[in-house]
């Protein structure tokens, strides 16, 4: 009992009651649409956040795994026969496998150069979607089949909002499982002082290495989710702005924050909905108020509430 | 027996020769202490030995095995631990995690069981935390445990670096200026937790600029001076030593100290 009560699981719990006590409150079905996607962004943010604000090691290509999940599940069943299923498992096992070959060298690097480095692979996973029009349809993309699961075939916003929640759940709680591990702290050292981490024995390219790939498949299996969702598939979902917008999240939740990253995903995903009304102001605004957030709130939403919490005045 | 050796290391940084054929040897349970002026090249031979610069010529043994190129992590794992004269905190973390780090080495886990929190996880997690606050305890920190290492001063942050250094049981603990910055309350305690470190058979190698500590714990001291060895002897002998004088007053100041000494 005890251990279920373990404060470690605390935020994983906290966004399971939030999955489940939401739809008390959604008038339309519109509503569960934002909520899946709200979901399904927050699983690639908790798996960058993994890699940025815990082991401190920042990409901006995260939205070529994106894409590769993504392009998975529209390729696999309509080029290959397999079930869209197996195609996610398939798309996670290659971004794992993509994100271990270009590990190796793009993480030696350090700071801003690690940074262009992610972003020029993230803009040659794209225009490879763009350019292989045999296989992915070129720059209009294709359409993704419907997601069967034990002869059901998966479709409305509602189901879509319960799979993107329960996965997200589940994404949280192995996210809370590794920062309270061996790895974990690891990775938390790796960020604070490699020099230090080094000669404690921790083998620092291997765990920077590992993290990548973990945090790989999570956006993998994001994008998979994304595709299946929408019905189609672009090569934007692995460009550049997703990318940013990813960093965005994780940065605007609050860097090393797990619910940081569900709250960066809901700001970025229900803004804009929200501030439809307003036209072509609309990304003005959204601009303005994400940087209202951040010049406020500079360790994102979350870490900053929270020690406005922990000290309330002083 | 002999647990650290190095033989004529050498390093140059754009053609300066920082360390230029330094021989060492270090015999297992010794406080051997490695002094010298600024600039002398002892933070760089630190360095050389826990693997951090790779060496131009000349070869390491730690424990009878040559360990020259092998990255600070696999020196760690062969039982080679260190501190820094700048800290290198986890500063994010708090004071016992950052101690728990250093049990890394002895953490049998791999990054699945650590996602899934295998049973093995909790059991690991037990385990480090008892050995943790066990080191952090012979440092006398066990009271800030659960403070934010940030958090700490000056003199606790080197203690912790030790703490951490010990967690990983190390069998040589190179020591890089632990007194530095530190009143002499506190320097008296840094001598008190060496002479107990050797009691457990750790092999202490120490860089510090305090004379007074140097003289009082080592057993042998080796004097570096532009990268070479000046000297080496037990603490008696480099004292009276007129060239170790010389190295760090100068020709001059030498000759002043012996007129005042008259």
């Amino acid at each position: 009992m005890r251990a279920l009560l373990d404060t470690r699981l605390l935020p994983a719990l906290a966004v399971a009651l939030i999955v489940i006590a939401l739809p008390w409150f959604f008038p339309s079905m519109y509503y569960y649409r934002i909520g899946a996607l709200v979901f399904i962004f927050a699983l690639a943010v908790v798996g960058l956040n993994l890699l940025m604000g815990f082991a401190g090691q920042v990409s901006l290509g995260h939205a070529g795994f994106l894409g590769i999940g993504a392009y998975a599940v529209a390729i696999g069943p309509t080029h290959l026969g397999m079930p869209s299923w197996l195609s996610l498992l398939a798309g996670a096992a290659v971004s794992g496998f993509v994100a271990f070959l270009v590990g190796r060298p793009i993480l030696r690097l350090k700071g801003h150069y690690l940074a262009v480095a992610t972003l020029g692979f993230g803009l040659l996973i794209a225009i490879v979607f763009t350019n292989e029009a045999g296989w992915t349809g070129g720059p209009d993309g294709m359409s993704v089949p419907r997601l069967v699961l034990f002869g059901w075939a998966v479709k409305g916003s509602d189901t879509w909002y319960w799979i993107s929640g329960g996965t997200c759940v589940v994404g949280f709680l192995l996210a809370l499982n590794l920062m309270h591990s061996p790895t974990g702290r690891a990775l938390q050292a790796i960020h604070d002082s490699e020099v230090a981490a080094q000669v404690l024995g921790i083998d620092v390219a291997s765990k920077k290495l590992a993290i990548f790939i973990v945090s790989a498949m999570y956006a993998s299996v994001a994008g998979s989710y994304l595709a299946l969702f929408n019905g189609h598939v672009t090569p934007e979902v692995a460009g550049f702005l997703r990318s940013i917008e990813l960093v965005a999240m994780v940065v605007l939740g609050g860097m090393g924050s797990i619910v940081g990253s569900l709250v960066g995903a809901v700001v970025l995903v229900v803004l804009p909905q929200a501030l439809t009304m307003f036209h072509e102001y609309e990304q003005a605004l959204l601009g303005l108020i994400v940087m209202v957030f951040m010049i406020f709130l500079r360790r994102g939403i979350v870490p900053s509430l929270a020690l406005l919490v922990a000290r309330p005045r002083k | 027996m002999i647990v650290l050796q190095t033989d004529r290391l050498a390093i140059s940084f754009g053609g300066v020769r920082a360390i230029d054929g330094v021989s060492l040897s270090i015999a297992a349970g010794q406080v051997f202490s490695i002094i010298g002026p600024n600039g002398s090249g002892k933070t760089t031979l630190f360095n050389l030995v826990s693997g951090l610069y790779t060496p131009n010529a000349g070869s390491i043994e730690l424990a009878g095995e040559t360990v020259t190129h092998l990255a600070p992590d696999q020196l760690a794992r062969r039982g080679l631990s260190r501190t820094f004269q700048n800290l290198q905190i986890f500063s994010r973390m708090s004071v016992l995690e950052n101690v728990m780090v250093g049990r890394h080495r002895h953490e049998r886990t791999g990054i699945l069981a650590d996602l899934l929190h295998w049973p093995t996880v909790p059991r690991q997690n037990k385990a480090t935390r008892e050995a943790a606050l066990i080191a952090l305890d012979r440092v006398g920190l066990s009271d800030s445990a659960d403070r934010a290492a940030g958090s700490l001063a000056y003199g606790a942050l080197k203690r912790l670096e030790i703490a951490r250094a010990l967690a990983s049981e190390p069998k040589v603990l190179l020591l890089d200026e632990p007194a530095a910055g530190c009143n002499p309350v506190e320097t008296e305690d840094i001598d008190r937790l060496i002479r107990s470190l050797v009691v457990d058979g750790i092999t202490v190698v120490l860089v510090e600029h305090d004379m007074r500590l140097v003289m009082n714990i080592s057993d042998r001291v080796h004097v570096l001076q532009s990268g070479r060895t000046l000297t080496e002897g037990t603490p008696e002998e480099v004292r009276s030593n007129p060239a170790v004088i010389e190295a760090y007053l100068g020709v001059h100041g030498s000759q002043e100290a012996g007129r005042a000494l008259d």
